[in-house]
């Protein structure tokens, strides 16, 4: 193919968008259809860069919104090439009609999802409302903490996604601007062994493979839609997990970066336990090492992939723990936190023991400290003694105003 | 681990002088974080940016940091915002002025009994590349209080990040970063 190669340093200093474009360049992706938006515009401009700098043979489509965006990556992916794209908060917003048309259609799309807060106030840093809103789409979501596993998990991501027992898109998490904004050393393939790991794309049911015409979008009524419904849940609940572990594992043999749908960290004697997504991840392992060293057993929970949900992997991981805080950063909204409600639908038929608590933290990019977290581990070995929550089920971490608590 | 915050004002660099020294430290085989706040991200804006630098994998992504040096890039900065914000004891300030740092320390009470060096990051910029980004000359400055690698090998990396650039550009960042080196105080 007529493009350039890149030498890349074993280690790079990038940021999570970087790393993210990087990947894609390497994937040689054949359409990139964009609506830039904050924190993820770097994604789509680096593809860009790339594209016009002749280091990859493909296409950038302009559009006027995320909603055409995505339509177009939509298109480009029923007429048979590999797909990407990246956005943020509003925009996938926008995009949210188009998501469940891409995932019912069994279309293999990459899409970047920088986290960021949703309006109203209007807000650009980093929180967990957008992942949260499109859980339900019928997209695979992983979920990176640090820059590595942006550039990690798409590699994954297009290899899962494009599988022809799959077919489903699948989305990127990264937390915007703490992983998207911030540069760390990033592990790199070159060029050759990562467009290897990824492969070919290989189409099916093309709409360019005139020899076999198809249709695609079409209208099913009563007499059909619920058994497509059915089957895609069928193939999320049964085929996707299987495959991404099989991917994880020839990752692991190539990289010796060794993914799993839920990351344990200290779990095999912990007694206290956090579970969050993202950066956030990092910081408690971090923390729950500190809390070892004072004497309280604690270890940390971070789910990898989202969706589908690991509902066994994660009844597994916390059966042994006395106290567990669920750490959702995006507001219910007049409910139970996401993570809680899951975990607490993971463990409700087994004979755990454990307490479960909530905790919505972060807000529009809110800082979580390491003190908050010092805090966090010290309420839940106070519960985990008590024998039984000792405050309400949901609380808050870093609002300002009078102490809110609720359940 | 060491931490580093940039206080600057968006546009003047401080974000790429933060990515350029992580790039620099991280090819010595350290672990490194480069991050800022950017609030609305206005031109002109006040703004932070951080380093962290480990000898293992950093973890921690709290925004929260208690700095063992605090670069400031912009002269008014250290009037208009508080860039002794989570001092510890060992923090050192070194910071763009034309004042002498007794003058400074006069001049905002603040300073008083910390560990300040100056130096007038936006004149060398000037008058080497000729436009007042104040990014690279504040890595000369840092590498001469901070010890942390000699000036050669310094510069030799600093011309890798700075690759892209026309020579011309490049060689006078080099002046610049000597200069502020020779000139802190």
């Amino acid at each position: 193919m007529a493009f350039d190669k890149m030498e890349l340093k074993d280690i790079e200093v990038w940021d999570g968008n970087f790393a993210a474009a990087q990947a894609m360049r390497q994937s040689q992706v054949d359409v990139v259809a964009a609506y830039p938006i904050t924190p993820s515009t770097p994604i789509v401009e680096g593809y860009a860069k790339f594209l016009a700098d002749g280091y990859i043979e493909g296409e950038f489509v302009m559009v006027e919104s995320e909603h055409a965006a995505m339509s177009a990556c939509i298109g480009a992916a029923a007429a048979g090439g590999r797909v990407a794209t990246a956005t943020s908060s509003q925009g996938l917003a926008l995009m949210s009609e188009t998501l469940y048309q891409a995932s019912g259609m069994r279309l293999p799309i990459v899409l970047n999802l920088v986290n960021r807060a949703l309006a109203s106030p209007l807000n650009v840093n980093g929180d967990h409302s957008d992942m949260y809103m499109i859980r339900d789409s019928g997209w695979i979501q992983f979920d990176a903490f640090c820059p590595q596993e942006a550039y990690d998990l798409n590699l994954i991501a297009f290899r899962v996604s494009e599988d022809h027992d799959i077919r489903l898109p699948a989305i990127v998490n990264q937390d915007g601007f703490m992983t998207s904004h911030t540069a760390q050393g990033v592990h790199t393939l070159s060029d050759d062994v990562a467009y290897g790991f990824v492969g070919e794309y290989k189409p099916m049911n093309d709409m360019l493979d005139f020899e076999h015409p198809v249709t695609h979008g079409v209208q099913t009524e009563e007499d059909w839609h619920f058994e497509h419904k059915a089957r895609q849940h069928n193939d999320l609940m049964t085929k996707v997990m299987p495959k991404i572990e099989s991917v994880f594992k020839d990752f692991e043999k190539l990289t010796g970066r060794k993914y799993n749908p839920v990351e344990k960290y200290d779990m095999d004697d912990a007694d206290v336990c956090v579970v969050c997504l993202g950066t956030s991840v990092e910081t408690a392992r971090e923390v729950a090492t500190e809390m070892r060293a004072k004497g309280i057993k604690a270890g940390v929970v971070g789910l990898r992939v989202i969706r589908p949900f690991p509902f066994f992997e994660i009844a597994a991981a916390l059966k042994d723990v006395k106290a567990i805080a669920a750490l959702d950063r995006s507001s219910p909204n007049g409910a139970a936190g996401m993570l809680f409600n899951e975990i607490s639908g993971a463990l409700f038929n087994t004979d755990t023991k454990a307490l479960l608590s909530g905790f919505v933290y972060g807000l529009g990019g809110r800082d979580l400290t390491k003190a908050h977290l010092v805090a966090l581990f010290n309420e839940l070995q106070a519960n985990a003694d008590a024998g039984k929550v000792t405050t309400k089920l949901q609380q808050f971490i870093g609002v300002r105003g009078p102490k809110l608590a609720f359940l | 681990m060491l931490e580093i915050r940039w206080h600057s004002r968006a546009g003047q660099g401080a974000v790429t002088g933060a990515k350029g020294l992580a790039d620099v430290i991280s090819t010595t085989g350290k672990h490194v974080q480069a991050f800022a706040f950017y609030g609305s991200a206005k031109r002109g804006a006040a703004m932070t940016a951080y380093n962290r630098v480990d000898n293992k994998v950093i973890m921690n992504h709290e925004k929260y940091m208690e700095p063992d040096y605090v670069l400031v890039i912009d002269p008014a900065l250290v009037f208009t915002s508080d860039v002794t914000i989570n001092h510890k004891e060992s923090t050192k300030y070194i910071i763009t002025t034309h004042m002498s740092t007794d003058e400074l320390v006069k001049a905002q009470p603040k300073l008083e009994g910390k560990k300040v060096y100056t130096v007038d990051c936006i004149t060398i910029a000037n008058e080497t590349i000729g436009r007042p980004i104040p990014n690279t000359p504040m890595l000369g400055a840092f590498m001469k209080i901070s010890g942390m690698y000699e000036m050669d090998f310094f510069k030799e990396s600093m011309k890798r990040v700075l690759g892209k650039l026309p020579q011309k550009i490049i060689d006078a960042n080099m002046f610049a970063i000597q200069r502020a080196y020779d000139e802190v105080k």
